[in-house]
């Protein structure tokens, strides 16, 4: 148990002496390197061999697989080399799920962010309710996205649903085949879907982040005559600014990931007007056995969305680390 | 607490009532309406989508609860997200460990690998994942065979999440500690998880209720009786679509778990994402 170097040495010492030996020395303990490096072996190999064998090695056989023409049975050997890259890249299909992503990307952003903003900032104030609203407001992300789509499956059903129902109330015409229904409808409405239930996260992130906002600071604006929004807009959201940029990485990364919702709305249609790449490669894959095309498929995928976190990374979140430093 | 809040901002004009109240409308009606939904007949539905129960049945959910196929989709629900937590938060924290107290070489580097594994989705490799487990580990349709990649694509988060909190605990007490003959593994074992127990929990609940909701590994890799509920919810909606009513009932109890784990823990979820956040 306590055969260790430096506890031996400490040992008769003080704490005051223990906290000038911490100090001068750079690594607080210097017992065998063997023993340290034994002990960090221990504690990290059941994580990186669970993640070696279920993460890294399923995506390694994806690129593999990508150079293959290979229907799932017998040997993979029918090498094409790039030519499931440039099937997969000529498929309208498969760029207009490109586009699909980049197109709820951006809405995310564009919708998401200052309607997140505003809900965070209304919750941020005193008002009756505060607790029950900050939590009534989370529901939808705890809710799995299936339970989330049959639920607005139902609601958008074309005329008995309740969506139609409220529109033809209103005296507006819903659309003949239904919101989901109609191509040049059904991408927006998967996106209003989405934003009901992610929301809750941008809430939630924003709402912890204002409150590592100093109060001084609002009191100072107050004291100097400044309105709520005034202080809203000139305290509140500046120094949000690395909340934001969190949170809008992780909604990006999560769009171009974009499958379940999709999935239990259209499944990708009408006439493949929602398609996103996972659909799409998960329709190539498991429902046409295509794997050589799914496997380029999602390295595709994965480079668009390792480049977009990489740029990200550079030109966005580097500036917070810059300014903090 | 007080006397802080009451300089803040604020309180109650109508117009700020106004919009939370609309805020709080849009956000539960979609769940009051399955929830209230099914305890409608279909001709109720049909009648009046948008209206109250009249008279209450309650049929549907009755016949839900006495469905053994939904149990059987809970019981394996409720497994394989336990399974996924222990191995996730358990895995998770060991490493978390050394990443956070020790200083070696790589540590950092160590650290990036489980930062880009944030970046890896699981559809990306879902189906040379579905030939693993299937083939080569023959853990097709098992409650592991799904756990233990779950587990692996929840590691990363928790990881990241825990070690700031790692991270916080005092070198004092570690010294303390080693003074006392502690060895590091002791350490681990009776300083660092019992005062890590706030992050434990935020990460626990995240990989349970990810698990709990995931839909695209299980959809691959269970069948029949194996299947878990949101697999349920689905197959149930497209076999019974002309059963809304009983499709809103079967819903509505698919959701209550995850929602009632939630609102109890949902005070230790935020704290510590903003421990996460700030760290």
């Amino acid at each position: 148990m306590s055969n260790e170097g430096a506890a031996a040495t400490a040992a008769p010492a003080h704490a005051e002496v223990t906290r000038r030996v911490k100090t001068r020395r750079v690594t607080p303990r210097q017992d065998g390197p063997w023993r340290q490096r034994l002990e960090i072996t221990l504690f990290v190999t059941p994580a990186l061999t669970l993640m070696a064998l279920f993460v890294v090695w399923p995506i390694a056989s994806a690129v593999r697989m990508s150079f293959y023409r290979w229907k799932g049975f017998g040997p993979m050997d029918d090498f094409v080399g790039w030519r499931n890259y440039d099937r997969v890249l000529h498929d309208q299909v498969f760029t207009d799920a490109i586009v699909h992503n980049f197109t709820i990307v951006i809405l995310s952003i564009l919708v998401q962010l200052p309607l997140g903003l505003a809900v965070a900032l209304l919750l941020n104030r005193k008002i009756r309710f505060r607790g029950v609203l900050r939590t009534v407001v989370f529901v939808p992300y705890v809710l799995a996205e299936v339970i989330a789509g049959v639920v607005w499956f139902q609601l958008l059903q074309p005329e008995s649903g309740v969506v139609d129902g409220l529109i033809s109330g209103i005296g507006l015409t819903p659309p003949e085949q239904g919101f989901l229904g109609t191509p040049n409808l059904a991408l927006g409405t998967v996106f209003v879907v989405l934003t009901w239930k992610y929301l809750g996260l941008a809430i939630l992130l924003f709402m912890a982040g204002l409150q590592s906002v100093p109060e001084e600071l609002y009191e100072a604006s107050q004291l100097d005559g400044a309105s709520w929004w005034q202080t809203q807009r000139r305290i509140a959201i500046p120094l949000l600014g690395p909340t934001i940029r969190t949170w809008a990485f992780l909604s990006m990364i999560g769009s171009i990931q974009l499958f379940d919702m999709v999935w239990i709305l259209t499944g990708g249609g009408p006439a493949n007007a929602t398609t996103t790449m996972a659909t799409y490669l998960i329709n190539q894959g498991t429902g046409r056995y295509n794997y050589g095309i799914a496997g380029a498929a999602s390295v595709v995928l994965f480079v668009i969305g390792f480049v977009m976190a990489l740029a990200y990374q550079t030109f966005v979140l580097r500036r917070d680390t810059q300014t903090e430093g | 607490m007080a006397s802080r809040r009451k300089k803040e901002f604020g309180g109650g004009s109508p117009l700020v009532y106004f919009l939370a109240l609309a805020a709080v409308a849009l956000t539960v009606g979609p769940v009051l309406y399955g929830a209230l939904g099914g305890f409608r007949s279909n001709e109720q539905l049909a009648r009046d989508p948008a209206g109250l129960p009249d008279p209450w049945v309650f049929k549907n959910y009755s016949n839900v609860i006495s469905n053994p196929d939904f149990w059987h989709y809970a019981v394996n629900s409720t497994v394989i997200a336990l399974i996924t937590t222990v191995v996730a938060v358990l895995f998770g924290v060991m490493a978390a460990y050394p990443l956070a107290r020790y200083q070696f070489k790589f540590r950092e580097s160590l650290f990036m690998v489980f930062v880009l594994g944030l970046l890896f989705p699981a559809a990306v490799a879902i189906i040379p994942l579905f030939i693993l487990v299937t083939r080569d580990l023959s853990m097709g349709n098992t409650w592991w065979g799904v756990a233990l990649p779950q587990a692996a694509f929840a590691l990363p988060i928790t990881v990241v999440i825990l070690r700031p909190f790692l991270m916080a605990i005092p070198k004092e007490l570690e010294e303390a500690a080693l003074i006392d003959g502690a060895s590091r593994i002791g350490i681990f074992r009776w300083l660092a998880l019992p005062l890590s127990v706030p992050g434990l929990i935020t990460t626990g609940v995240l990989a349970f209720v990810g698990s709990w909701n995931a839909y695209l590994l299980p959809l691959l890799l269970l069948q029949d009786d194996m299947r878990t509920l949101p697999l349920g919810v689905a197959d149930y909606s497209t076999e019974h679509s002309a059963d809304t009513a009983g499709v809103l009932a079967f819903t509505t109890l698919a959701m209550i778990p995850a929602l009632l784990l939630f609102l109890t823990m949902q005070r230790r979820i935020v704290g510590g994402l903003q421990g996460a956040v700030k760290g």
